[in-house]
């Protein structure tokens, strides 16, 4: 335990800890976009997973991690255009459209993968950008001025998002139509249109998660996201709709997954604590889930499809 | 009045039909509004009034018919394309984002002064502008959650004012207002009418169809039955000309035994939505036999108190003892088995659930009861006598018991929630507005069903915005001002004067001061 308790072990967990944290940080943002129009999209797991098998192959086709990430955004962003015309269009029941999005996720990512790659082959993955200056900090600048650029983009798309949310026309309409959306009809305002967008964006981000965990890691296989998209969902909830309440949930997220990570490394847990202690980061995301998250927050209209004339 | 003969029209609608399963809402309808006139739609609730509206606002599609619109044919397909023609609604049911502020619903939908940027500070001025010059108070910082009623259609007939519409539909918008708040809106509609807009007004209050309008249409059962000017007509020609009968509009009370107590309130407390006092030091009794009446404005803590009595908000102090139980600590259903019966104020909201079936809203509250359930199991047979026989004494419109009680037009789904309430026998009966929204068809029975209970020996506790129901049916009347109980009357004492005074929070001491300096009647009524 003494051997966790230096400075250095501390600050590299905490890096880490950050590192962990962003593709949980990415996919919620997405999925919080779109619970506040209304809409629930269960199929994150499964969108991340494409992004990532479609990152990994780009990137490692092309040797273009940037081309890499422009993958994974395109996968998610089709994804979304997908699932909004089955939940819009077709108004198709919302949660079991998002389990039928997993599982197409699920098993197309891992087809493509067998059919296409075959036998794992690494590719060289995301590298970390010191920012100048900054980078240069003691300890802050160690722990969160060195990372890859896709932690840059994850934690500014916080402010961004919650701007966008409470400062911008379109925010508004994304807020009155995840609570009212006759409200916004009434009055001219879009409600399929809205949510269009919101899905499309949404996924897009799940689809940048994906390729986020998969560059991080430098590979792909099966089941890549092992549960990351709906741990994603839980932290939505975890932080009642707002981009600082999901950030906050997914560093908690991140920072215990580093520290378990960090013991193992250490050899302070073996066998099979290891394995149960492995099992943490889930434990603790439902049990602080069911003490700490309360349904104020919640979209009034989230599941809810909109009919006009109702 | 406003002109009634000069000018094109702004709105004509010719040969509008439109069929639901199972009725046909509206039959060839002709109707016409000319720029600077009220023109009213009159009718019994399922007339086919909101659903004509509802066809010009571009939210249901014609089936056959032409709308045109100074002279030219125009196709209206959505709320957009109407908004986009210079039309505005204000819908029989609030159409506000509960979690917005009063700005932001105001904006919703308009294109922000800034582009990409939301700025509300301009929305905010020109909404205390405009809250001047047509008198409307609204806070624009204030969210719409917090708002009473009255607030809430303030801030409807703000949004129609700031989109400065040029036709304006008005779909039951006094049906929440006090008398005060409703002479308020016809000024502000006058000076809409003044500056040459047409207005198409819905009421089922009479004397506000005749104090307002210009022309009268009346529908029934989707047709135009009728076409009239106030001048040539009267209120109970009127009634006569939507019913297809005669109605009495003055309830008929009978001697009623007054006995013991039923509802004791002792220096309750409740509070509000913002976490302050909205009912302070509140004492009042309701004997068996007995009406009590609540009269005051909106959001002077009603809600508030009827929503403590229900059991749906906690009393921070105090006790309210009903038929002998303190019930202040108690569930909304436990406060029901001990014979409560609650027709809340906001009935879409409290009352009712749009997907349930008419039958299953009936139920609603006695499901798990004998005879609607027997061990454990729906007894089918039983439900739909029972609701049958509810549809058909509360004159509920309906196609089928099956139908989804949000296809039902707003007066009907009012009616299917008091005719709950008064079918489980209550011994006490804490009714919040109920005949609101209702035809004088309707009210009528309501006012029937009222009397008759309380000749049963009921105790009622009837909180009423209309001064005319509330002095027609009470014992006693008591006005609630700030949370408090500014004085109690007896109905032989009650004057729609004295009731006005005590709602502005004049006691009545202050009162009678004031009138010993002024001649009488020039009270502020
Ligand atoms: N969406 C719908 N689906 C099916 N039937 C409907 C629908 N909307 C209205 N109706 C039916 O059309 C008829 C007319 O309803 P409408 O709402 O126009 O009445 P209204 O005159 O506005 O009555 P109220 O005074 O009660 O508001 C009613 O019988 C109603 O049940
Ligand atoms: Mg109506």
């Amino acid at each position: 335990m003494s051997d966790f308790l230096t400075v250095s072990v501390l600050l590299a967990t905490l890096a880490s800890g950050i590192r962990l944290a962003t593709p949980f940080l990415l996919a919620a943002l997405g999925e919080t976009i779109g619970q506040r129009s209304g809409v629930l999209n269960l199929g994150v797991e499964g969108v991340m997973l494409l992004g990532a098998y479609g990152a990994y192959y780009a990137t490692l086709r092309t040797d273009s991690i940037l081309f890499g990430i422009l993958v994974s955004l395109i996968v998610g962003g089709v994804m979304g255009i997908v699932y909004g015309v089955v939940t819009l269009a077709l108004k198709a029941e919302q949660g079991i459209s998002g389990i039928g999005i997993f599982i197409f996720g699920l098993g197309l990512s891992d087809l493509l993968f067998q059919k296409q790659v075959g036998t794992p082959t690494p590719i060289d993955g995301l590298g970390d950008v010191a920012v100048p200056l900054l980078g240069d900090l003691p300890w802050v600048g160690e722990v969160i001025f060195h990372q890859n650029v896709l932690v840059y983009v994850a934690f500014l798309l916080v402010p961004v998002l919650w701007f966008v949310i409470n400062r911008t026309p379109f925010g508004l309409n994304v807020r009155a139509v995840g609570e009212t959306p006759e409200a916004a009809d009434s009055l001219g305002v879009s409600v399929d249109r809205t949510r269009y967008i919101t899905i499309f964006v949404g996924n897009a981000m799940a689809g940048l998660a994906g390729g986020a965990l998969a560059l991080e890691l430098g590979i792909f296989q099966q089941n890549l996201t092992n549960g990351h998209g709906f741990i994603a969902i839980a932290l939505v909830y975890f932080g009642a709709w707002r981009p600082s309440g999901v950030m906050a949930g997914a560093m908690v997220f991140g920072l215990v997954s580093a520290t378990v990570l960090q013991w193992k490394t250490l050899g302070i847990v073996v066998g099979t604590t290891a394995s149960i202690v492995g099992m943490f980061p889930a434990v603790l995301t439902i049990l602080v889930l069911v003490l700490v998250s309360r349904r104020t927050g919640q979209p009034s209209a989230l599941t809810r499809p909109f009919e006009r004339g109702h | 009045m406003g002109p009634t003969t000069a000018g094109s029209p702004l709105l004509e609608l010719e040969g509008i039909t439109k069929r639901f399963p199972g009725v046909v809402a509206n039959d060839r309808v002709d109707f016409d509004v000319r720029p600077g006139e009220v023109h009213t739609l009159l009718g019994e609730n399922g007339a086919g009034k909101s659903t004509l509206m509802k066809i010009l606002y571009g939210l249901y599609h014609a089936d056959e018919g032409e709308i045109r619109l100074r002279g030219e044919p125009v196709t209206i397909d959505s709320p957009s394309d109407a908004i986009e023609q210079g039309i505005g609604m204000i819908h029989q049911h609030f159409m506000l984002v509960p979690t917005l502020t009063v700005a932001e619903n105001v904006a919703l939908g308009l294109p922000s002064g800034r582009r990409l940027l939301q700025d509300l500070s301009p929305v905010q001025q020109r909404i205390r502008e405009l809250s001047e010059i047509y008198g409307l108070q609204v806070d624009p910082d204030a969210y719409i959650w917090q708002l009473a009623v009255g607030e809430r259609q303030r801030v409807e007939i703000m949004k129609a004012i700031y989109r400065d519409v040029s036709l304006l539909i008005l779909d039951e918008p006094t049906s929440v207002l006090t008398p005060a708040e409703v002479d308020d809106l016809f000024v502000t509609l006058r000076q809409m009418t003044d500056g040459g807009r047409g207005l198409v007004f819905i009421s089922h209050k009479l004397h506000e169809v005749m104090s307002l309008s210009d022309r009268i249409t009346v529908l029934r059962g989707g047709r135009v039955t009728g076409r009239t000017v106030p001048s040539e007509t009267s209120r109970e020609q009127l009634a006569h000309m939507m019913v297809g009968r005669e109605v009495r509009l003055a309830p008929n009370r009978s001697e009623a035994d007054v006995a013991d107590a039923r509802l004791t309130i002792s220096a309750l407390e409740v509070l509000g939505d913002r976490g302050t006092p909205a009912v302070t030091d509140f004492d009042l009794e309701v004997r068996s036999g007995e009406v009590v009446g609540i009269a005051g404005v909106s959001g002077n803590g009603q809600r508030e108190l009827a929503e403590a009595l229900a059991g749906l908000r906690p009393a921070a102090s105090g006790t309210v003892v009903m038929n002998g139980v303190e019930t202040t600590a108690k569930t909304p259903k436990e406060i029901r088995r001990l014979g409560v019966s609650y027709i809340p104020e906001e009935r879409m909201r409290d009352g009712a659930i749009g997907e349930f079936s008419v039958a299953e809203n009936l139920i609603l509250t006695s499901h798990d009861l004998p005879p609607t359930s027997r061990r454990g199991f729906l007894n089918f047979k039983q439900i739909e006598t029972g609701c049958s026989d509810l549809v058909r004494r509360f004159t509920v419109k309906t196609p089928s018991l099956e139908t989804p009680t949000a296809n039902l037009s707003g007066g009907n789904i009012q009616k299917l929630i008091i005719a709950r309430e008064l079918s489980g026998e209550p011994e006490v009966l804490i009714a919040s507005q109920p005949t609101r929204g209702v035809d004088i068809g309707a009210a009528e029975y309501i006012h029937t069903v009222l009397m008759d209970q309380r000749a049963g020996g009921i105790a009622i506790l009837l909180i009423s915005e209309d001064l005319d129901e509330v002095i027609g049916l009470s014992d006693r009347i008591a006005v609630m001002f700030e949370g408090r109980v500014m004085g109690i009357l007896d109905q032989e004492e009650a004057t729609v004067q004295r009731l006005g005074l005590l709602m502005a929070g004049v006691s009545d001491g202050e009162a009678e001061e004031r009138a010993g300096r002024q001649p009488a009647g020039s009270g502020p009524v």
